[in-house]
């Protein structure tokens, strides 16, 4: 029998990545799991996507998916400079950045800021784990206050709110979610891979060695007793969606995205409007105040033109332009000089 | 030259030094360029110098216009004919006025007591300005035009010629051309009337020696050669004195990178959020295949140290302009210097070597503009290029800009049908495996869609595959490459320039603008008795050539404009053997070199040799 295969015959195999050296039990690795898992049932080809990261165990994730594809794993805290420059190259790829707490929140929060606001085409996926596990247990800047380490002593600051910082930046997709939900977390990952602009999924990702306190919201156990998702997620491809099945008026919400596939928000408990940027700030305060873990997609506005949409470039990937299209033709250069006064 | 000759018939002709004083903000640099302009179209060779403060409006500002019938483009410590639009700064300024030099100023302004001339003559600067029929608000700028009217008739400046650099200035605007040129000839007939131009020691004549000669300055050269290089992405952070590189193709870019058939771009500028980022995003580009660059100055240079180490060791081709201001830190915002080399040639930590261009002249600054993506791509390495804000920010006559000579050189990539056929042809390829014993290995960039053809790039130790390794023989061969990598750049980089006088003993050298007052003092010391051979580097790595020149000669002089002598230190430990010959001639106080300061201290030092 055939090994199963996706609508481009390549089969799970072929998004895997190198073997893997994170702790068993990493939250990261249910992460990759599902970015590998998304790709495939999108039918992506591992070449056209193209791997950032920067320093930290979250960045190192990205070598053990896709290593069909393209990468780079950068300085710590400068993957959006790196990620957004490389994606002027071919506009045609898929985007995938992987961070964590630290290399975002701490060190990259500046880059962080302004990749939201510039809107590339981009899943930006955070592995927030709220511990520093390269360097062996320090405190990072989504830390809770009052935290102890062993050898840090008590954290004294308030964290960062990574989603809270997204949405203040103008990105046009955020969203929360945590690694021990693998199922809402692969439709927001694949929504994101459609998504237009940069899609900012912060995912809670306890870290086994350093961090995962029963009591703290960065822990398994804390995250299964107070997650709440604000809604049921579905994401439809363009292709799928004549298997729609009719639900109930008024219980499920569609938002389109650019090239017309569908997320599918079923109602839970309340009523939210993720379009609704006032909403989302609103749900993010109040989680916080009751130290719950909201998840699912916080804010969307899947028309807000991306980076690419701000320049009139030419067409065709930048990166195939014959020398004849980059150089000025040789009689251009008498204007110039006679302009020269 | 003849300092006091008020009395004398003997004019000076077309060597002196006209020094404006203004207050920023204000308007003068159209009158003052206005001038400059006009001796330039008179064929007479001219240089510009605009010493600026870092600030806005109201704070005191001077422009220098050197003419030189022997075409010197340094700068010179006195003024011979000073135009003091300042109050605040008179009594300063004419401490600097040759004696029997001419001064004008506005004749509301109280002067020194004493002056070292006679020829000093107030303007009635508001009485002029009042009587032109032009707006209110629109007075003091205008007003300027008059002090130009007035140093035309004075020194017998073509007012055909001031027109046309007033219509040059105002392109097409005929209305304001028309309102300057009427003040200016309203201060001409000022001067007519009041002045004697007889006792006027200093005068031009039509010499058409640069005809054929453009203006431009340094920066707006590199961001055309730049252009001409194909640059595809720009990212930037502003910063004095390099951000109008960036500007200027904005101006360019839209002329000369539209794609003919769609009349879209084939380039993108994105200003970032500060250096870190606009170094980053290049490397980005740089690394998907695109020709990038950024243009900064030494406190954005100091940001980009650790992304341009990234740089070198994954092997991405970039390039960086650093126009080059003084430091360290804020430092002079606005001044120039050449004190970022030691630190550029070695920057990032860890065993970095970076290649380096270093332009002496706006032809080598477009030149250098696309010749950089050259070396970039084929070394797959960071090229960093060294203006510097003199260079960069004033206006400097050249040769017309050359078309580049050779086609692009976009380096070792290999795309989809060259990954096929080297799968055929059972020829190995890895990211990093040095295929053609060159130490330059082959690379592929993202969007190749051959399987075979992705790799994971990153800043830690890798392998010939580009796989992650911490294995001591892999880093070690790695870096060796490396180190072979970047001796190739020294076929590829701009040889020194080196000019020879007969029996010269002793040698100097320098780099990058520094070579305007350089050639000046050569003839100076000439004229002295003192023989020289000249060589001007123009890139690192070194050649041979350099530790030849060094050999050669008894005594080198490496004149350069920084406290350290970091020109010579390099030379230093590139060639220890003949370190001994060096001698350290540099200075820095925010102002260029002058061709006497260095004849000064090179003929009191070879005095004392010879004593």
């Amino acid at each position: 029998m055939p090994d199963e295969t996706n609508d481009i015959g390549l089969e799970r195999a072929d998004y895997q990545g190198s073997p893997n050296t994170l702790c068993k039990g990493c939250g990261h690795n249910a992460i990759i799991g599902q970015i590998m898992s998304a790709c495939y049932e999108l039918n992506l080809r591992p070449e056209e996507i193209v791997r950032y990261s920067g320093i930290g165990c979250s960045s190192k994730a990205p070598t053990y998916m896709l290593k069909r594809s393209f990468g780079f794993n950068g300085l710590h805290g400068r993957m959006p400079s790196l990620a957004l420059g490389a994606m002027f190259a071919d506009r045609t790829l898929t985007n995938i950045g992987m961070s964590g707490d630290g290399d975002t929140a701490s060190i990259g929060i500046g880059q962080f800021k302004h990749i939201c606001r510039r809107n590339p085409p981009m899943l930006y996926i955070v592995g927030n784990n709220g511990v520093y596990g390269l360097t062996k247990g320090q405190f990072s800047a989504t830390t809770e206050a009052g935290v102890s380490f062993k050898r840090q002593g008590t954290s004294r600051y308030l964290p960062v709110d990574i989603c809270m910082e997204a949405l203040a930046s103008n990105a046009s997709f955020v969203a929360r979610s945590f690694a021990g939900d693998p199922k809402q977390l692969r439709q927001l990952i694949k929504a994101a891979l459609r998504h237009q602009g940069i899609s900012v999924i912060d995912v809670i990702s306890p870290c086994v060695s350093f961090y995962n306190f029963a009591k703290n919201l960065h822990s398994y156990e804390y995250a299964r007793e107070h997650e709440i998702p604000l809604h049921e997620l579905e994401f439809v491809p363009t292709d799928h969606q004549i298997m729609i099945k009719d639900f109930e008026a008024g219980t499920v919400r569609n938002v389109k995205l650019h090239d017309d596939s569908i997320i599918r928000l079923k109602k839970l408990d309340k009523e939210y409007d993720p379009t609704s940027r006032w909403q989302a700030f609103k749900v993010l305060e109040e989680a916080e105040e009751h130290h719950q873990l909201v998840t699912g997609l916080i804010y969307v506005d899947p028309d807000i033109p991306s980076t690419f949409d701000r320049y009139d470039l030419v067409e065709e990937p930048l990166n195939r332009l014959g020398n004849g299209r980059l150089r000025p033709p040789r009689e251009s250069i008498d204007q110039i000089n006679q302009m020269m006064l | 030259m003849q300092e006091d000759s008020t009395q004398s018939p003997h004019k000076i002709i077309n060597d002196f030094c006209v020094m404006f004083s203004n207050i920023n903000g204000t308007g003068s640099s159209t009158a003052n360029t206005t001038v400059m302009r006009a001796l330039f179209e008179m064929g007479i060779p001219v240089s510009g110098r605009n010493l600026f403060p870092s600030n806005i409006k109201g704070l005191p500002t001077w422009f220098t216009v050197r003419v030189s019938k022997d075409g010197y483009l340094g700068r010179v410590e006195r003024d011979h004919v000073q135009v003091l639009m300042n109050q605040d700064t008179v009594a300063e300024d004419v401490k600097k006025l040759v004696p029997g030099g001419l001064v004008l100023y506005d004749e509301a302004f109280s002067m020194p007591e004493t002056l070292p001339t006679s020829l000093a003559f107030g303007i009635p600067m508001e009485t002029l300005i009042n009587e032109l029929d032009i707006e209110k608000r629109l007075r003091s700028y205008v007003g300027n035009m008059v002090y130009v009217g007035v140093l035309a008739s004075l020194l017998g400046i073509d007012m055909e010629r001031v027109a046309g650099a007033i219509e040059f200035h105002f392109k097409g605007k005929t209305e304001a051309a028309k309102m300057n040129f009427h003040a200016a000839q309203r201060g001409a007939e000022w001067a007519q009337a009041n002045i004697d131009r007889i006792a006027i020691p200093y005068t031009v004549e039509p010499m058409h020696i640069t005809d054929g000669y453009i203006l431009c300055d340094g920066n707006r050269a590199a961001s055309l050669g730049t252009i001409y290089g194909g640059v595809q992405f720009v990212s930037w952070y502003p910063i004095t004195p390099a951000s109008n590189v960036i500007e200027e193709m904005n101006e360019f870019l839209p002329m000369l990178r539209k794609d003919p058939e769609t009349g879209r771009m084939t380039c993108a500028v994105v200003q970032a959020e500060d250096e870190l980022s606009a170094l980053g995003m290049i490397i980005g580009a740089g690394w998907g295949g695109l020709r990038a660059m950024t243009a900064t100055s030494g406190p954005g240079l100091s940001l980009m140290a650790e992304h341009l180490g990234l740089a070198y060791f994954a092997e991405v081709p970039v390039v960086v302009w650093d126009v080059q201001r003084v430091g360290p830190s804020t430092g002079l915002p606005t001044r120039t210097a050449q004190n970022d080399l030691l630190f550029a040639a070695n920057i990032s930590h860890g065993d970095t070597e970076q290649v380096i261009l270093m332009p002496g002249s706006i032809n080598e600054c477009f030149e250098f503009g696309w010749k950089a993506f050259d070396i970039a791509e084929r070394l797959q390495t960071p090229v960093l290029v060294m203006s510097d804000l003199d260079l960069g920010m004033n206006p400097w006559m050249g040769k017309p800009f050359q078309y580049p000579d050779t086609p692009m050189d976009r380096g070792k990539v290999l795309w989809e049908e060259d990954i096929e056929r080297w799968t055929k042809e059972g020829k190995l390829w890895g990211r990093y495996l040095d295929v053609d014993g060159d130490a330059i290995p082959y690379r592929t960039v993202p969007g190749n869609r051959h399987p075979g053809a992705t790799y994971f790039a990153r800043g830690t130790g890798h392998d010939e595959f580009a796989r992650y390794s911490e294995d001591p023989q892999v880093w070690q061969d790695n870096l060796a490459r490396l180190k072979r990598k970047y001796r190739q750049a020294r076929a590829l980089v701009p040889q020194p320039i080196v000019e020879r006088q007969k029996n010269a003993r002793i040698g100097i050298i320098t780099w990058g603008s520094t070579h305007m007052p350089v050639g000046e003092a050569r003839d100076q010391l000439a004229a002295k008795g003192i023989a020289t051979d000249y060589l001007r580097v123009r890139a690192l790595p070194f050649t041979m050539e350099v530790v030849d020149f060094m050999q050669e000669h008894d005594r080198t002089y490496v004149v350069e404009l920084n406290r350290d002598g970091q020109m010579k230190e390099l030379l230093t430990l590139e060639a220890p053997q003949h370190a001994y010959k060096l001698r350290q001639l540099s200075k820095v106080d925010g102002l260029a070199m002058t061709a006497e300061w260095i004849t000064q201290r090179i003929w009191e030092d070879e005095d004392g040799c010879h004593a």
